[in-house]
Order: C-alpha cells, then structure tokens, then sequence
C-alpha cells in the first residue's frame, strides 16, 4: 500500500559517528598550516613588536624598555625615504596600469590564435632571475648607450631634467631609472589580474554597447573598464605593496639620492644592526600600507576581493 | 563634437584611421617589448667578452661563457642550494597550503574569517616587513642562520600563494561530483583520491610552479634570513658590487630557454591530447 | 491526508519512507512524510523547485541526513548509512560526469570501487545498452547534452542498483530531446526492470514516464496516484492547476441530496456527481467547479439551441484565440468566470468563433469535478507561486 501522511514528528535520528568525525576534517586540515604561520608569520611580528620598543646595543644585550621615542626618532629621520617610496611606487604602479591595460586588452580581445604566444612572452621573463633582468637595465641605460642617446637627441631628457626626475645627460642613478626599473619589475602582477578579469567579459557586450549607439571610447568608459575593476585593483594591489618596500631597483639602478624605505630598513638590520630603529620603521611601513590598502578597498568598493 | 573640416579630414585620412584602429595593439606590442627587452639583452651579453670586471657594455663576441658555465667560484653551488630549497618549499607549501585551501574552500568551522585574515596577509605585507620580522625570531630564538632558516622563510610566503591558488580551483569544482563519487559506492578515501584530487590537481600544480618559482628567484627574504649562505640571487646581488660573471647571463639565458621550452611542449601535448 | 495508490502489497516495496522531514534551521524543506515505492515501478516525484522532491531524493541516496524519520530499502534500514554503503545509484542534476575520466572509465567507476577486476564486458555491454559504444575513449566535455545523459545512466545502471534515482536528468535537454529521452528512459526501466524514482518539475514528463505521480509543493505531498487518476480527478485546487490547466468556477450549493449536486454560478445552474468531489458539500455551502479546457465544447450563441440535453451550459463571450496546430485555444469571459480556457480540435472549424462572438461553453457534467472551495483558486499557477 503506497501511503502518504502527515504524521508527529520521529525522534531526530542520531548523528552516526562518522559523521561526527568528519566534523573534525577541517581543524585538521587547518591545523599544520595555521601552526605554521602562527608560529612563523604571526609570532615574528610580535617579536619584532617588542624590538621596536627595546633599547640597548649589541654588546649588551636590547632589553624592552617601552621606548616608543624610536618611532618618533625613525619617523623624523626617514621620512623622506617614505616619502620617496610611497611616490616611487605610486608612479610605478600608475605607470603598470597605463602600459599593462593595453597589452592585457590586447591579450584577450584581439590576439587570437596568437593568445598563448603573448601570454608565455609576458610570463616567460619571470624565469630569467629578476636581479640578472634588472641588471640588464644598467646595460640599457648605461651613459651613452644607444637609449639614452636616443632620448637626449629627441628631447626627452630635456623634459625629464625639467621634471627633476633625471640630470643631464644620464638616466642611470636618477629617479627615472628606479621608477622604470619598478615599473618592469612588477608589470607582470598587473598584467595577469588585468587579463584575467578582461578575459571574462563576454565580447558579446562591446557589440551591445555599440548597438546600443555607444561610440568605442565610450564603451571602453561605460562597460569594458568597469567590468574590469576586479583585475584593476588587484593589480595595481599586487604592484603598489611589494614595490613600495622594494629596495632592489633603487640600490642597483639608483644613486644614495634614491635610497627607498625598504634600502634603511636592510641597512638598518643587517649592517649597522640598529634592530629597534628596523622593527619601527618596518612597523611604520606595514600600517601605512595597510591603511592605505583598506582605504582603497573601500573606495573602489571591491571588498569581496579578499 | 566640434571639430573644424580640416582637422576632420586629418582625422579620417587612411593612415591615421589605421593608426586609431589598430592604437591598442601597438600599445600592447610596445609593452611587451618592454617586457622582453631585458631577456633579449641577457642572452646577448652571454656572449661577451668584457674588458675588466662588470659585463655591461658591449666588447666582442665569445662563447667562453657557454662552454664553462661553473667556470665562476660559487656560481654553480649557489645554484644548486637555490633549486633544493626551491624544490624542498614547494614541496613544504603545496602541502600546507593544499590542506588550508580544501579546509576554507570545503568547511565551515569557526573563526573562519581569521583564518582567511592570517592566510591573506603574508601576501599584503612588503615582503621586507616578512624578511626582518621573521629574521628577528630567529635572531631572538638564537637560531643559526642557513639552508633551514631559508627554506622555513620560503615555505612561509609561498603558503598564501599556493592557497589562493588552489582555493580558487576546488570552489570551482561541482560538488556534485564528489556526491557521485560517493553514490557511486567510492568510500571517502576513494573520493579524495580518485575525484577530488585529480580534479584539484591543475590548482595545486599552478600552485606548486608559482611556489617553486618565487623560492627560486627570492632575494629579499633570503637576504635577511640566509646568514653567511649564499643562494643564486644572492650570488647575483653580490656579484653586482664585486663584477658580473658573464656566466651569470649563461645561467639566466638557460632558464629562460629551459622554461620556454616546457611551457611549448606542454601545449603541444595539450593541444594534441585535445585533437584526439 | 491519506492517498491510496493503485498498487497494493508491502512484500513488493522497494523504498519505504516514514516519518522522513528535513529542515534547515527554521525553514523546513520536506515535512514529515511517509511514501511507498513498489517494487520495479517507475515513480516520479513532482513539483515546482524549492518543494522539497530533491532533497527527499537526497535523503535516500543518503547525500542528506534526514532530520527526522526512517528510510528502509528492500525492508532494511539504510537512515545511518552513507551513500557508498546503499544499494541506490543516482543520476543527477546535469549529470556531475567525472571530468578527468573518459566515458569508460567513468561507467566502470562503481564496479571497480566494489572491487570488480574485470570489467570490460559488462562496461561494454552497458555502453552499447545506452548506444554510445563507439564514444568509450572520449572525455565527457566532447559528447553532447543527450549523450552525457546516456552515460549518467548507463554509470549508474550498471551497479545493478535496487532503486535508480534521477534528479532533474532531463532538464538540460531542449524540447524535441527530451522527448526523445523519456521514452529511452522508459524503455530501459522497462528493460532491466529496476524501481525508478524520478524528480521532476515537468508535469507532461512525469505523466509520460511515471506509473505513479507524487505531487510535492511546500514540502508536502498534495496528491498521489496514476497520472491518469491525478488529472482527471484532482483532489486540491494545486494539483489541479499544477498539471495541466484547469477552470475553475466557485458555485453555491443549491441541493446537495442527490448523487447529483445542483450549484449556481451567476445565475447559471451547474449539475456535479456526488462521486466527483473530494469534500463532503452542504446546501448553501460553496464548492469550487474544475473543468479541463480540452473537454468543454464551444458552441456559436446562433445554434445554442443544438446542445444536447443533460450538459452544464455556460454563456461567453470570445476575448481571444489562438490556433496552435492540431487545436485552437480560446479565451472566453462569462458571468461565472473570466478567463475561462477552452481547446477545441480543429476538425470542422467554425469561422464564425472568433474574438467578439457570444457563445455557449457546455461540457459532461461527469468530466468535472469539484474541490474544497476554502482553498486558493490560483495554487500551482504562475499567478499564484510561491501562495
């Protein structure tokens, strides 16, 4: 008799035990990984917490002394050196987006067959270690190599001394030099975001746009370009974080006029071994980059991102 | 728009229109020159003779560097302790990181949203920040600097790679079908092994090459963390100040070449795998 | 609510359900709920998304724990078991093919996780079952929408199952293919003789393909019978509306002594057989009149006088029409009821029934039925979703 009623509830039926266990599955996934950052992720920056407010000297030993006065004396001694990142890596990243959107564009709209060509060429540098890469921009811009000979007949280098971004007739151990060596290094973070989120707008809509009378710069503006925000601010994120704390690019293409944050806080630490002075400046650092990353999260409201 | 009829004409002549049309490509190729320069420079320099100590400019053609690669002191031992710490963190990441991606990706627990937090934010942090804090608990702990303090510095910023890289693989995959494996008389294990991961297995392949590959060519946590130990870019970086080996160019070219040649015969097999 | 369905001995049952309720926090997906499925039947689970038929589906696969209740398979209980352990195989919702195995590998999946080595004949014969011998070697992405189908069959078929359960197997499928595939569906059940259960929102499919027809809403069951038995006599006003399309007119009860019921309707007089309605009528009470629109003749007011004798007769007037093919579709308002829908053959066409012309609806007083009239007229249409 096939029979249908509404009946009192049964007793819930008891959770057999496998299933209890399996509730376990996850801590146990999590445990290892989540011991590891604790132990070195997590528990460093408490040390380097404490360092930043001990005194003493290698010789006798740091103790905490509560010695906040570090971060004030760091500040009031390098804070052009901040300044100096933070604009360095601005322009950088600025300078990413303006020379990644056309090429992450051109990657996934009108490349074609020729697609995974361009992708293994934009990725392929990564494979040459990046200090040889950087210093092939020394052969580059050497004094009176073919490029700078090239911008000095052309006038740019008059613009650029203009600008104070180089001085006479030399790229090299300028401002120019560093942001050009930032801009190459970090290019591919932009690029990959870019065409990743590029790559997921149906090219159905650029013809609605224009169906819809939108003339192509203004699809580019109204429907291309927003569509793209996710990539854009994961890009310029994946730029503007690690070239501000960059050291590289300024130690090998600049001058002592160029020194960024992250060339004190190496200097700091493992030269003239003022551990106090690198653990502020390093804190200094990572809460001005991290209000600054969450102000721009919430500005460009792609708070999902993370 | 308020443009006069010769300044229209100019602007719809034949090779400014072409010029417009084709404005992204040019611009996207003038990237990508820029991005290939330096490899381009690389390879030639590895065939130069320098005057004097830094291969910088050019002097004549040589293949001396191609025929001694390990001719330089040091050269080819950094290179060798920099692969194995590269294959030791991206085994050590994959690992770790592969559990915390199927934990976040499959499970609820609690304090969910703190993991995610500590998992995100090795990746937010300059990485000199990471480098100084982590050699300042070694420092503290009066651990000896070397091949262990570096490969744990690795594994520790390789970790949030790998997740992300994984995560975003497993969400993407149908529940279902781990449903059907099940359905289909596959006991837990069984699932995991033959479904999940296979099915798992391009996110944590493209995050153990992302691992290796950052390890491999990591220069500024290992420079703090790395003592007296000197891994290839931090033979590279030194020899910046003392003279570039024009053998450092050989290695440079040869990886590049190696990794371009993985990558085609990987699409060759893939595209051939898919014709057939 | 107690449903009696055509088929009758406990031996013969094949899954068992008592009691069985799921729900999540405070929203409750299936409410407590006792089925039966005979033994080798095709059975089909019926009803808009969000009913609850799936989730019941679930709960005997044993992809989820029911909150409370039994499920019994062959008269074993099977509610704390995984689903590895129970002798169901389902075919799901588009068709979850592993897509790192090929068709074979992917049909020998459950045999070789039982620890069957050779598999090759019976991987064969079952590919051949489902006509897609020549399609071994190839991955799932390559096959079309139908063939994936066919291999999320023959995956789950060849375990020899005691119960095939299917979840929306159809539902990716365009119109002409799904037809297609029910009666393939029906012609394999019939085949290897296996209990179907079959979850569906689409009505004509389960009347095709079912020998009974659960009909879910709300995470309950409304009715359960023989298609035929399900349409011809609805028994809520869901049902009625849910499979097929129903008019329905509220009536009064004028006598309700006979085993003929009188109503009215606007002034109109309306005969209804006792036998034909599910709730006890009482003079001056109300009743709702259902009629299917394929059993109502339309008749041009000129020749009214041409009904026969003994049918319920309706004035209206032609709002609109709509010919469909093998029939044409009218609107018709009229005192009673707006709206009312009527299909007539197009057999000998009359040209004068078009939009604007009066006309009499008259029908077998015997092809209507009549329901509880305190129940929403609009349950199971789109007007009434979700009521």
């Amino acid at each position: 008799m096939a029979l249908v009623t509404d009946q009192p509830p049964a007793p819930p039926a008891p959770l057999p035990t496998a299933a209890r266990g399996r509730k376990l599955i996850p801590y146990w996934l999590l445990l290892p990984g989540i011991l590891w950052l604790l132990v070195f992720f997590a528990a460093p920056l408490v040390y380097q917490a404490s360092t930043s407010v001990q005194t003493g000297s290698l010789e006798e030993g740091f103790d905490v002394t509560w010695h906040f006065a570090t971060y004030w004396d760091a500040l009031t001694e390098y804070y052009p050196q901040f300044l100096r990142s933070v604009a360095y890596a601005a322009t950088a990243t600025a300078l990413c987006l303006a020379l990644g959107y056309p090429l992450a564009y051109l990657i996934a709209f009108k490349a074609g067959r020729w697609r995974n060509v361009l992708m293994i060429l934009v990725i392929a540098p990564f494979f040459t270690s990046f200090l040889i890469r950087t210093l092939a921009w020394k052969t580059i811009l050497s004094d009176g190599g073919p490029v700078v000979s090239a911008l000095a007949s052309l006038h740019v280098l008059d613009v650029t001394n203009a600008l104070g971004v180089t001085e006479g007739h030399r790229v090299l151990a300028t401002p120019l030099a560093v942001v050009c060596g930032l801009t190459y290094n970090f290019l591919p973070f932009m690029i990959l975001p870019l065409y990743t989120s590029l790559e997921r707008i149906d090219a159905r809509l650029h013809e609605a746009a224009g169906d819809l009378y939108a003339r192509p710069l203004t699809t580019f503006r109204k429907v291309t370009f927003p569509l793209s925000m996710p990539g854009v601010v994961a890009g310029t994120l994946l730029t503007f974080i690690p070239a501000t704390g960059d050291y590289i690019n300024a130690e090998l293409l600049g001058s002592t006029d160029q020194k960024m944050i992250g060339n004190v806080i190496q200097s700091q630490f493992l030269r003239v071994l003022d551990y106090p002075t690198a653990a502020a400046l390093s804190f200094i650092l990572m809460a001005a980059i991290l209000a600054m990353v969450t102000v721009y999260i919430r500005k460009s409201g792609t708070e999902d991102l993370v | 728009m308020t443009a006069t009829p010769a300044r229209q004409a100019v602007l719809s002549s034949r090779p400014v229109r072409w010029l417009r049309r084709n404005l992204v490509v040019l611009a996207g190729l003038a990237t990508l020159a820029y991005l290939v320069l330096p490899n381009v420079v690389v390879t030639v320099f590895s065939f130069n003779k320098p005057n004097g100590r830094f291969n910088y400019e050019w002097q004549r053609f040589s293949t001396d560097a191609w025929t001694d690669p390990c001719g330089v002191a040091d050269l080819c031992g950094s290179l060798s302790l920099s692969l194995q710490i590269a294959v030791w963190a991206t085994v050590g990441a994959t690992v770790l990181g592969t559990a915390l991606a199927f934990a976040l990706a499959r499970y609820r627990f609690r304090a969910r949203s703190s993991v995610s937090t500590l998992i995100f934010l090795p990746m937010a942090m300059p990485e000199v920040v990471m480098a100084a804090s982590l050699a300042t608990l070694f420092l503290n702990m009066g651990v000896t600097f070397g091949f262990w303090t570096i490969l744990i510095a690795h594994i520790t910023f390789c970790l949030s790679f790998v997740v992300t890289a994984v995560k975003a693989r497993v969400m993407s995959m149908d529940p279902r079908l781990e449903q059907a494996a099940q359905d289909l008389y596959a006991t837990p294990l069984q699932t995991f092994l033959r479904v999940t991961l296979p099915i798992a297995a391009p996110g944590i392949v493209a995050g153990a090459l992302l691992s290796f590959a950052l390890s491999f060519d990591d220069f500024i946590i290992t420079n703090f963390n790395a003592g007296s130990t000197v891994t290839f870019p931090m033979f590279v970086w030194g020899s910046a100040q003392r003279g570039t080996p024009v053998q450092i160019n050989v290695i440079g070219t040869a990886m590049f070449a190696v990794a371009v040649l993985c990558v085609l015969v990987g699409q060759l097999i893939g595209g051939r795998r898919k014709r057939s | 609510m107690t449903t009696t369905a055509p088929t009758d001995s406990s031996s013969g049952t094949d899954v068992r359900l008592t009691a069985i309720s799921k729900s999540y926090g405070a929203f409750t997906a299936v409410h407590p709920l006792d089925l039966s499925v005979p033994a080798g039947s095709f059975f089909a689970l019926l009803g808009a998304s969000g009913c609850g038929k799936t989730t019941t589906l679930r709960m005997i696969a044993g992809l989820e724990q029911p909150t409370t209740g039994t499920v019994r398979l062959a008269g074993q209980d099977v509610t704390g078991l995984p689903p590895h352990k129970r002798p169901v195989n389902t075919v799901f919702q588009s068709y979850a093919l592993f897509p790192h195995l090929d068709i074979y590998e992917n049909v020998a999946f459950g045999l070789r996780r039982r620890g069957i080595k050779s598999v090759k004949k019976q991987v064969g014969d079952m590919l051949d079952l489902v006509q897609l011998g020549d399609f071994a070697r190839r991955k799932p992405h390559q096959l079309s929408g139908g063939q994936q189908q066919r291999v999320a069959v023959a995956r789950a078929l060849i375990n020899h199952p005691r119960v095939l359960l299917l979840d929306e197997p159809l539902g990716a499928l365009d119109l002409k293919l799904r037809r297609q595939m029910q009666l393939e569906l029906k012609r394999i059940q019939t085949e290897v003789g296996i209990t179907f259960i079959h979850v569906t929102h689409d009505q004509e499919e389960a009347m095709t393909m079912a020998d009974t027809v659960a009909v879910m809403n709300a995470g309950r069951v409304e009715q359960l019978g023989a298609p035929a038995d399900l349409y011809e006599t609805p028994r809520t006003t869901f049902v009625a509306n849910f499979l097929g399309t129903s008019n329905l007119i509220t009536a009064e009860v004028l006598d309700a002594s006979g085993d003929t019921l009188v109503l009215r309707a606007a002034d109109t007089k309306l005969a209804l057989p006792r036998a034909r309605c599910t709730t006890a009528p009482q003079a001056g009470g109300k009743l709702l009149v259902g009629i299917r629109p394929e059993k109502i003749t339309l008749t041009h007011a000129e020749d009214a006088g041409t009904v026969p004798e003994g049918r319920n007769r309706v004035h209206g007037r032609i709002t609109a029409s709509s010919f469909i093919g093998v029939s044409t579709q009218y609107l018709v308002d009229s005192p009673v009821a707006t709206g009312l829908s009527v299909y007539e053959q197009n057999i000998e066409r009359d040209s004068r029934l078009a939009p604007g012309a009066d006309v009499v609806l008259h029908w077998n007083p015997g092809h209507s039925f009549g329901l509880d009239a305190a129940q929403s007229i609009e349950a199971g249409t789109d007007a009434g979703e979700g009521t």
